[in-house]
């Protein structure tokens, strides 16, 4: 059977038991399911975020995130990939996006659901405003993530 | 042709879309954004650091050096932080 993909960009929340319910229902193929989920943190004292707000670029945002599950699906023999992005305001302690991978074995689900992440971080055109009691600032990109997404990148 | 701007880069110029005619030296991304930095005191503090700012055409992401020539949609962002 073909690996079913479901992308979906949204402003509300999503249920991270219900999509991997109907990632496997019915199905005797798959033998893992990795889940990652991205939650919006608030920290303590005086840098705590008090709120985050993604914004997006519509229509590349899904393109883009198509054109990585597509190489996942190249890479890994993956038997299913949900991925699900909010934009919009969002409170700390709230979803923030997930990647789920399906598989026969765990090796396939564990690397390709890194991959995604790596990726997405770097390559999806989201960004991200933290609030703060000092006001609001644009999240910089960091080197770490880059060079996260770069070893996926054969040489 | 549509020009696109988002997060900061959508903030310091104040719009998030515009039509454009650019003259016909601008010839690549890296050229555009010369021109735009041009336009005024917000396009200057937009681009102040060309290096930072990423671009996509007709919503594909391109290098300075990518031609613009037939591009319908030109994007420009700082480096995403999304996921």
């Amino acid at each position: 059977m073909s690996a079913p993909v479901t992308i979906r960009l949204q402003t509300s929340d999503f249920d991270v038991a219900a999509e991997t319910a109907a990632l496997t229902r019915g199905r005797t193929d798959i033998g893992a399911v990795v889940n990652f989920v991205g939650i919006c943190r608030g920290g303590e004292g005086e840098g705590a975020i008090s709120a985050l707000t993604l914004e997006h670029y519509p229509g590349m945002a899904e393109e883009e995130i198509a054109r990585h599950a597509n190489e996942a699906l190249a890479r890994w023999p993956l038997t299913g990939l949900t991925i699900i992005h909010r934009y919009g305001r969002l409170m700390p302690g709230e979803n923030i996006m997930m990647v789920l991978t399906a598989s026969a074995h765990r090796a396939a689900a564990f690397e390709a659901a890194q991959f995604l992440m790596d990726y997405l971080k770097t390559a999806a055109p989201f960004w991200k405003s933290e609030e703060r009691a000092s006001g609001a600032r644009w999240v910089e990109a960091t080197r770490e993530d880059d060079a996260a997404a770069a070893r996926w990148t054969k040489s | 042709m549509r020009v696109l701007y988002f997060a900061w880069v959508r903030e310091r110029i104040g719009k998030a879309e515009e039509s454009v005619e650019p003259p016909a030296s601008a010839a690549t991304v890296a050229d555009l954004i010369a021109w735009l930095a041009s336009r005024g005191e917000e396009y200057a503090h937009a681009f102040e650091k060309p290096g930072v700012i990423r671009a996509a055409i007709d919503k594909v992401h391109v290098k300075p050096e990518t031609a613009i020539r037939g591009a319908k949609e030109i994007a420009f962002f700082p480096p995403m932080t999304g996921g």
